[in-house]
């Protein structure tokens, strides 16, 4: 896995590093290229002179010598040209590939910030359908576009070989076709960018629609989710048609600019025809090369039909490249310093964090101390920054000020695979990945055995439901797990978790969607699979909590009270008023 | 999502199984590799452009018209030529004149043709864009007729590529094809005529050489497509698998899944790029293949025309016309080719588009529906069977009543069922026998629209959708008013945090929430239910992730918005539930206990058992 650079590099040297494979293959493409294009351009010669020197002098002879030599130049254009096809979907579709590799590996890399900065839709955009615009482009470029400059110049080469004179009208057709391309560049370049804005809007849109299915039937949005759609839809066809209206001119205008020059070229040859200081065969072949110079603006131009989208898509790709990941790896990574008696231990040292901008912290001074074997809980009202606790261990953001400490040591100076490798997590949403269950399992632990799975299952209350599918560990499990019940998923999550036999577990409000039973059940096997480990809890319900060795009682980001269940009972006012609360509930 | 109680029922009751993962062969979509109908998805495709009747004759009129006019420039320019030759052959002066009137009209006919030209691709550009919204208006109406159990088998990233990057392809190869496709064959035709009229001899030479061309590129095209079939199915596979991996980020980097992720991707990724580069490489040699044919006509032609002169049948003006048309002539095979190679793009694509389109809806409405003036929220189980799929009996002959202003909760252990009775309620899936009568009419009866609108939902997930928070709480109703909004948020203790917020209530969120907790999401939802003043409430383990305290104050909310509505409570906190009305405990698919909370614990059964592991628990 690359690391990232902790500079970002420019955008030329990005495009440079990544078209560096591909440098050999362009060169041989480009020779191809050259090759087929200059036997495309010897036919017009060889034409002209079976016209000037086989009809005119009637020598029949010459005129099928010339058609052999014809047919030897067509015969190496269609072999260069496949090969220049080769290499051309070679490079266009290995790039396409590197590409998506490249944005995939920088978003593995990215933190929350960056993941909420783009937004998962549009990071989704980017990684395929961006791509797939680059990748198109670039199949146009190398296999019809590079041959224009080739059949352009030598058009230009031999038409003034031919005829100096007549090649001043390409002084001014030339020079015309530049700018219509220019303009309908500049013009359709802005669209380009908002039309990707607007794919970006409906994938978010079906994607929402697609998750909160339920919640829409249920509250029969149906229309209007629809027309929440259409109107994306809408704007996206509008943007689309505009587009193309630009687009739709070039072809024509350049048909005019190409035609226009022939009739011009006639008018100015037949005077000098008529004048004797020019033969009819050169005027044939002329009329050949320009036709030949004509052709290759104008399939030039129609970069214009696919550039700018790509250049759009490639500026969007790039975006995701150069953003430098918010959490990066430490620039001299230390070794976890192994601790007198072993096992990790986590401390809080004044610890305080902010959202960008935001006007109050989430977490303000917040301090304490989680030893192996040790259990450490936080309650505390919605929104008071009890997952941001977690958040900060994961280092899944970095703290604004203050220090977390592993093992004595700033988390921030761990290599992160060696940070993570010691957490076993347990987040707030089961969130499970589709396969099996084995494989849900083995998320965290690949070479996990069958045995321990079971084991895990076992500690975490899933082992009946999941004997009970007659596929047991090889059942399916769908995207998100949606195949099963939230406690279901709850319990699949810890026992994923627990597979990891970590040092450091980390539950996020884990046990909110299983029942009381369950959870007193659970919670009475989970010490002896943990054993040694340190644990963080995250919690609502105090019968969750109150076995912890220490419990943090916050309230708006700081902690409001601290102590065992039975001090925060006699010292904490709002810590009674939970408990009560609580107990009220349950009797 | 539904029915996930029951796929894993401690009974062989193992629900509907979402077959294998994406990656191997997924069932719903685009999974078998069945023959692929080439020519059915292009008549559909040509069908749909045909629902434009006027721009399409208008757009073949332009098209028509423009090709005659450009085609007859060479002409005139070889007649213009012919007169200057004949005038040097003859001795006598060229008059100027007449060389300006032939051009002047080459000029004027180029003029018309570019101007038709120009309007051809407008219209035709018209088309291809109303045809591309039309196709993901119609695949966003088809998400809302598709059962749920369909999408419990899909990744959503393949579903998302089917409505991005396929419809885009057919939009972007269709726009090519509609002002390209056309031009080229009606340029070949005229070209082709013109060629006959010219030199009947010189254009038999053309007409062998286009054959021939036809059919290379057939053969090639045809070899290309299975290659350009699979590459837009691995852009599916990829896109869902990207799609899981950034929903679960945080996941896959803490549990160390980074590498394999990325090892499952890079495969995924090179199977892409492999097949991409077959299909563009075979279809990428159509091209030079026609224009080698192209060439050898060329040669023929001018060997042929060549030796025609000498024997005097040909004027050498003629074979310069006829050497700008076969040059011509090349450009639409060119064209035609490359359309060739984008139209198997493009089939490849509409194809797994129309397979979308295609997969089986949920049934219809009933045809003359009943309605429900004044719900009262009298809510009964029939002797009600269902199961998810055929021969795995999941509820047989349940029964209950819930009378108007009742709670009615459900308990029991995951996988009993509660789940799939909100779902039969909801009507997310159909029951197989018995009925569900909503203040006596069977709601097979109603709408599902109108039924649903009775019911009042929060779930065990919460969702929220890109937009305002305000809008959040709003979707409960359509057109709810700000007052109205304001009060379920202050209800729901949401208007507290919410001021606190910098934006308030037009503080943006996302289905990830954005700044709110979870909590505070689900306090959104309950607030979303609140708005909806429906005549039944269904909670649906809907206050875990509250706080004791919050969850109290959100408790008094929902006590009074149960005032004289029946509600369906489904929790795992017996504590929540001990005033309803009636309480089922459930297991299997069966209600095993009914009752009061007095009258089941009396019972000393499995109501009584649980409430006992619950607060009997040795630390309570």
């Amino acid at each position: 896995m690359a690391v990232i650079a902790a500079v970002p590099e420019g955008r030329l040297a990005l495009w440079w590093r990544l078209w560096a494979p591909y440098r050999g293959a362009l060169v041989l493409l480009l020779l191809c290229q050259v090759v087929q294009a200059l036997a495309a351009l010897t036919l017009p010669t060889l034409s002209a002179r079976v016209i000037d020197l086989g009809i005119l002098r009637h020598d029949g002879a010459y005129v099928l010598r010339s058609g052999g030599l014809m047919l030897l130049a067509a015969l190496v254009q269609i072999l260069f040209s496949v090969a220049a096809a080769w290499a051309g979907a070679r490079i266009a579709m290995g790039f396409g590939r590197d590409l998506r590799s490249a944005v995939f590996a920088r978003v593995q890399d990215f933190s929350l910030h960056e993941m909420r900065r783009f937004g998962t839709p549009s990071l989704i955009t980017r990684s395929t359908n961006d791509v797939l615009q680059v990748q198109s482009f670039l199949v146009m470029v190398l296999t019809t576009i590079t041959t224009a400059p080739i059949m352009g110049i030598g058009g230009i080469v031999m038409a003034i070989r031919q005829d100096a004179g007549l090649s001043d009208i390409l002084v001014v057709s030339v020079p015309a076709l530049a700018v219509i391309v220019g303009v309908l560049l500049s013009a359709a370049l802005p669209l380009f960018a908002r039309m990707q804005g607007q794919i970006d809007r409906i994938n978010q849109i079906v994607r929402e629609q697609i998750l909160g299915l339920r919640v829409i039937r249920a509250f029969v949005r149906d229309d209007w989710e629809h027309q929440r759609f259409a109107g994306a839809n809408e704007a996206l066809t509008g943007t689309a048609r505009r587009v193309g209206r630009i687009m739709a001119l070039n072809m024509p205008l350049a048909h005019l600019v190409m035609h226009l020059s022939t009739i011009a070229l006639v008018w100015f040859a037949a005077r000098r025809i008529a004048a004797g200081t020019l033969e009819v065969g050169a005027l044939v072949a002329f009329l050949a090369y320009i036709m030949q110079i004509l052709i290759s603006v104008m399939i030039a131009s129609m970069l214009i039909v696919m550039a700018p989208r790509a250049l759009v898509s490639a500026g969007r790709i790039r975006d995701v490249l150069l953003s430098a990941p918010g959490i990066v790896e430490p620039a001299a990574p230390a070794a976890l310093p192994a601790r007198p008696g072993g096992g990790v231990e986590i401390e809080f040292r004044h610890v305080g964090f902010a959202y960008p901008g935001a006007e109050r912290p989430v977490l303000d001074d917040v301090n304490f101390r989680l030893e192996p074997g040790k259990t450490v809980a936080v309650i505390g009202a919605t929104g008071s920054g009890k997952t941001t606790i977690v958040n900060l261990i994961a280092r899944l953001f970095d703290v604004t000020t203050g220090a977390v400490l592993i093992n004595g040591v700033d988390i921030r100076t761990l290599p992160l695979a060696t940070l993570w490798s010691l957490i076993g997590f347990v987040p707030q949403e089961s969130f499970l990945f589709s396969g099996t269950i084995a494989d849900t399992l083995r998320y965290g632990r690949a070479e996990a055995s069958d045995d321990e799975l079971w084991q895990a299952l076992e500690v975490a209350q899933a082992r009946d439901f999941v004997a009970a599918l007659p596929l047991g560990l090889a059942a399916p499990v769908a995207q998100g797990g949606g195949n099963f019940s939230g406690g279901q998923r709850q319990r699949l999550a810890i026992a994923r978790a627990l597979v990891r036999r970590a040092p450091l577990y980390l539950f996020d409000d884990s046990f909110s969607a299983l029942d009381y039973a369950t959870d007193a059940r659970l919670r009475a096997a989970l010490p002896g699979h943990l054993g040694a480990a340190a644990v963080l809890i995250v919690g609502q319900r105090v019968s969750s909590l109150r076995h912890a060795d220490l419990i943090l009682l916050l309230d708006q980001g700081r902690v409001a009270a601290a102590g065992s269940h039975e001090s925060l009972l006699r010292d904490s006012a709002a810590y009674r008023e939970i408990v009560a609360s609580q107990h009220a509930e349950e009797g | 999502m539904a029915g996930r109680d029951l796929s894993a029922g401690s009974a062989p009751l193992p629900g509907p199984q979402p077959l294998p993962g994406p990656r191997g062969g997924m069932p719903g979509l685009g999974a078998v590799a069945r023959a692929r109908d080439l020519k059915g998805t292009l008549t559909r495709l040509f069908r749909l452009i045909g629902a434009h009747p006027v721009a399409i004759t208008a757009t073949l009129a332009c098209t028509v018209a423009s090709v005659a006019g450009s085609s007859l420039v060479p002409w005139q320019l070889g007649r213009a030529t012919d007169y200057v030759i004949g005038a040097v052959a003859a001795g006598v002066p060229v008059e100027l004149s007449v060389l300006t009137r032939r051009l002047g009209l080459a000029a004027g006919l180029l003029l018309a043709g570019v101007l038709l030209n120009i309007v051809q691709a407008w219209l035709s550009n018209a088309i291809v864009q109303a045809l591309s919204r039309n196709l993901r208006d119609q695949a966003a109406l088809k998400l809302a007729r598709l059962p749920l159990a369909w999408f419990d088998r899909q990744p959503h990233g393949e579903v998302l590529s089917r409505i991005t990057n396929d419809i885009d392809n057919v939009s972007q190869s269709l726009q090519q094809l509609l002002s390209q496709l056309l031009m080229s064959a009606l340029q070949l035709v005229a070209v082709l005529a013109l060629m006959f009229a010219l030199s009947p001899a010189l254009a038999g030479i053309a007409v062998v050489s286009l054959v021939l061309s036809v059919l290379l590129s057939r053969l090639l095209a045809a070899r290309s497509r299975p290659h350009f079939v699979e590459q837009w199915r691995r852009t599916g596979t990829l896109n869902a698998d990207v799609e899981e991996d950034y929903s679960g980020h945080t996941l896959m980097k803490v549990f160390g899944h980074r590498e394999r992720a990325r090892a499952v991707f890079e495969d995924d990724n090179e199977a892409l790029r492999a097949s991409a580069f077959k299909a563009q490489f075979l279809s990428g040699i159509i091209q030079p293949v026609m224009l080698f044919v192209g060439q050898l006509g060329f040669v023929a032609v001018v060997a042929g025309g060549a030796l025609l002169i000498l024997a005097g049948g040909l004027s050498i003006g003629v074979l310069q016309s006829f050497i700008q048309y076969i040059r011509q002539i090349n450009q639409p095979i060119g064209q035609i080719a490359g359309a060739a190679s984008v139209l198997q793009s493009a089939s490849a694509s509409a194809e797994r588009v129309f397979e979308l389109l295609d997969a089986p809806e949920m049934k219809p409405d009933t045809a003359a529906p009943a309605k429900l003036a004044a719900p009262q929220g009298h809510v009964v189980f029939d002797h009600v069977t269902f199961r998810y799929e055929p021969g795995r009996p999941l509820f047989e002959d349940v029964s209950l009543e819930a009378r108007p202003g009742q709670t009615v909760a459900v308990v029991g252990p995951t996988g009993a069922g509660k789940t799939t009775l909100v779902n039969l309620l909801m009507r997310f899936y159909e029951i197989d026998g018995g009925a569900i009568r909503l203040d006596g009419v069977d709601t097979r009866d109603l709408t599902r629209a109108d039924l649903r609108r009775h019911f009042g939902m929060v779930l065990q997930d919460s969702w929220l959708f890109s937009g305002t928070i305000r809008e959040n709480i709003a979707y409960g109703k359509d057109g709810a008013s700000e007052a109205e909004i304001l009060e379920a948020a202050r209800a729901c203790h949401v208007d507290g945090f919410v001021r606190k917020l910098p934006e308030g209530y037009d503080t943006l969120v996302d289905e990830t929430g954005g700044v709110l907790s979870t909590g505070q999401k689900q306090l959104l939802t309950i607030a979303r239910a609140f708005v909806a003043r429906p005549s039944v409430l269904i909670l649906d383990e809907a206050t875990s992730s509250v706080d004791t305290r919050t969850e109290l104050l959100v408790q008094r909310a929902m006590a009074r918005l149960r005032e004289g509505r029946t509600s369906f409570v489904i929790a795992h906190r017996l504590s929540t539930i001990r005033d309803a009305d009636l309480i089922l405990y459930m297991e299997d698919g069966n209600i095993l206990e009914a009752g009061d909370h007095a009258a089941l614990m009396a019972r000393r059964g499995r109501y009584w058992q649980l409430y006992q592991s619950q607060f009997g628990a040795p630390e309570s």
